[in-house]
């Protein structure tokens, strides 16, 4: 049977990182993907990441990426790609499937690192071709470059639906509108600058009543919305459209840390139902951690951080770093976290990160 | 209704919020000559402009939600700032001539030619005046940024904000 | 359509290399990218029908999660467009419903 030190699942900016940190220590490293490609959200990431020097802010996302994987292969870590694991079973055994087959392999610690995936919205016509995520346009436009449609509404003004909006123009489409039901905008003011310079209107307390079309998305009616959330009467606008993007927020994928047994807090902000971890990121389950979006949505830059701390949260329990050694480390990355969740947008998710370590600590 | 103005409600800095925040010039400053505009106005976690400027004129500090201060002596208009901001918030104005001066960041294709005349846009994207491209500079480093310069009418300084993006063909 | 020069990414240095079928119709793909890429630069959206109310749907997702993009292809049904690689000279045709082993109906 394959065994390793470390196995992580997942080769989005979380696993990668924490595959590279965990590799430096001189662990055996196995990544695992059910993915063709290695990166997850990170190669569609085109923008310049904020942050600081040590977040690798002025880099565009996928430039990070490619040095991420470049870092893999000089530190011989074990990339698997087409490997969909579907279960975790006592001590810490994964089942894969690659090319249709099964295949196992045998960790003396697992790394979560399985991301989110994005919400659906439900309203007349949502079903219709043409109606799909943001995160699908920007993989279409970014990675396989081609144009998923060339009017496009945008629906949701968090940093998603400003950045793909920004995007989709990058690529040649034209952003029609872009609709947000709450009375403000989400995302970063400066995001939203770019688009609004670029003549997309982005309308507050706006949502979708209906989409229109037969085969596929003709137009788009929208509707006011008052502070209730009820839809003010004659307020429709119709709009000229071919393509709906929805930006309506990212639900982390936990199945797999429910199927191994972790448990469980629940804490809106981060996207909903979040395993519990503690400040090592390691869940409830001895040897069993967790990081970036699984962990509670936030951004690339954050990921990064919780794979990195993984990394060497695993390498110290295996004896690779000793206890001085891996706590420098880990100060280092916890400062570097801190200054990610701090602001009038990071101090939520600071809140509610400390509210899922208290959970560890009401556990133990 | 009324529509509520800043950045919350529309997505650009109103000229309320413009004249608080700290990276932006006076403008006796911008008068003398070239001089950054920095138009970043929440305190988001970023501090690439405070390390991009070789002259020491932006300073972002601890924490690195600060706003961005813009010190208008020591900024020589040298424009490296522009580029290195993720939020594409820096600009650099110039009201030294008869003409007005204003540099942006332009991540679009294609790009316009020096010489050209361009439709420039304020920061809703309304078209407001034409201008004459003077400059377009796409350094390696500047990571496929460009920096386009446009000479327009002194008064629109601090009105126009970028081009109308160009038709593909 | 396909993005063919882009402000950040570049021109398209990748050359059309294959040849798909879809629903007896030829379209130009690069080999490798995924079917639901090809379909797209061609203008197609409809993917498939579901199987009580006949309604249209095309790709949500795009990374493999959510299976509206699935159709037949080569004969087998329920494959996710969105993730599985062109490869010049498939024969891919619009699934109704669970869709049918052989790709008839
Ligand atoms: C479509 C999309 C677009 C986004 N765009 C942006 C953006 O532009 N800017 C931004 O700041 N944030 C964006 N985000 C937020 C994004 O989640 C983070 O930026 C970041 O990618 C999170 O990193 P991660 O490593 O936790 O997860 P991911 O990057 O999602 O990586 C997780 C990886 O794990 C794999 N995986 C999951 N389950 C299994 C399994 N059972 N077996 C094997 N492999 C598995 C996935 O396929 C994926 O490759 C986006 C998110 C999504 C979903
Ligand atoms: S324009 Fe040059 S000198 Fe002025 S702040 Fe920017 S980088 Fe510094
Ligand atoms: S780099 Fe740009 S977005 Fe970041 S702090 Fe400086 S001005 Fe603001
Ligand atoms: S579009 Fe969701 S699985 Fe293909």
């Amino acid at each position: 049977m394959k065994t390793t030190d470390i196995a992580v699942i997942g080769a989005g900016p979380a696993g990668l990182s924490c595959a590279v940190e965990a590799a430096k220590s001189g662990a055996r490293v196995t990544v695992l993907d059910e993915n063709l490609k290695p990166g997850g959200q990170l190669f569609k990431q085109i923008h310049k990441f904020f942050g600081s020097r040590e977040h690798r802010a002025g880099i565009r996302g996928f430039r990070i990426g490619q040095q991420l994987l470049e870092a893999t292969e000089r530190l011989d870590v074990q990339v698997l790609l087409d490997a969909a694991v579907y279960g975790i079973y006592e001590d810490r055994l994964i089942a894969y499937i690659t090319d249709g087959r099964d295949h196992t392999i045998k960790a003396k610690k697992i790394v979560l690192a399985t991301g989110a995936s994005e919400n659906a919205l439900a309203f007349p016509g949502c079903t219709l071709p043409g109606v799909m995520g943001a995160g699908a346009a920007q993989t279409m436009i970014n990675v396989n470059r081609v144009l998923p449609g060339k009017k496009i509404i945008m629906v949701g003004s968090g940093n998603v639906g400003l950045i793909v909006s920004y995007q989709l123009m990058q690529a040649g489409a034209d952003v029609v509108a872009l609709i947000e039901a709450a009375p403000k905008i989400g995302g970063y003011g400066v995001h939203a600058g770019k688009i609004r310079r670029a003549g997309v209107p982005i309308y507050t307390s706006t949502t979708i009543k209906e989409v229109l079309g037969e085969e596929k998305v003709e137009g788009v009616i929208t509707a006011s919305l008052d502070e209730k959330w009820q839809h003010i009467e004659d307020t429709e606008k119709r709009f000229e459209a071919d393509t709906v993007c929805l930006a309506v927020g990212l639900s982390p994928l936990t199945e797999l840390a429910w199927m191994a047994g972790c448990e469980f807090t629940f804490i809106p902000p981060l996207g909903g139902h979040v395993p519990i971890h503690d400040r090592n990121m390691e869940s409830t389950l001895t040897g069993v951690y967790i990081a970036g979006d699984i962990t509670g949505v936030e951004e690339a830059s954050s990921a990064m951080e919780e794979g990195r701390l993984a990394g060497v949260a695993c390498a110290e329990s295996l004896g690779y770093y000793n206890e001085k050694q891996a706590l420098a480390l880990k100060n280092e990355i916890w400062d570097r976290l801190d200054a990610l969740r701090t602001g009038p947008f990071g101090e939520g998710r600071f809140t509610a990160k400390l509210k899922q370590l208290e959970a560890r600590r009401q556990l133990a | 209704m009324m529509q509520k103005t800043g950045v919350i409600y529309q997505g650009f800095r109103s000229e309320k919020e413009l004249a608080e925040i700290p990276g932006v010039p006076s403008d006796e400053r911008i008068k003398k000559g070239s001089v950054a505009f920095i138009e970043c106005a929440q305190e988001i976690p970023c501090n690439p402009c405070e390390e991009a400027c070789p002259y020491g004129a932006i300073s972002v500090g601890k924490p690195i939600t600060n706003l961005p201060k813009l010190d208008e002596d020591k900024c020589i208009g040298c424009g490296s700032c522009i580029a290195a901001c993720p939020g594409l918030a820096i600009f650099l104005v110039n009201a030294s001539k008869s003409k007005g001066e204003v540099s942006f960041p332009f991540e679009y294709y294609p790009l316009p030619k020096k010489g050209d005349e361009v439709d420039c846009v304020d920061r809703e994207g309304n078209i407001v005046v034409k201008g004459k491209v003077l400059r377009i500079i796409k350094p390696p480093k500047y990571d496929a940024t460009a920096v386009i310069t446009v000479v327009i009418p002194i008064e629109y300084i601090k009105i126009v904000r970028s081009i109308k993006r160009l038709g593909r063909s | 359509m396909r993005v063919l020069h882009h402000p950040i990414l570049g021109d398209e240095t990748r050359k059309i290399d294959a040849t798909i079928i879809v629903d007896g119709r030829k379209i130009p793909a690069i080999e490798g990218e995924p079917i639901a890429a090809t379909l797209l630069s061609a203008g197609i959206k409809k993917f498939r029908e579901t199987q009580k109310n006949h309604k249209p749907r095309g790709i949500f997702c795009a990374i493999g999660r959510c299976t509206d993009c699935v159709m037949t292809v080569d004969g087998i049904p329920n494959v996710r467009t969105c993730v599985t690689p062109v490869k010049d000279g498939m024969i891919i045709s619009t699934q109704k419903g669970l869709g049918e082993w052989g790709g008839k109906k």
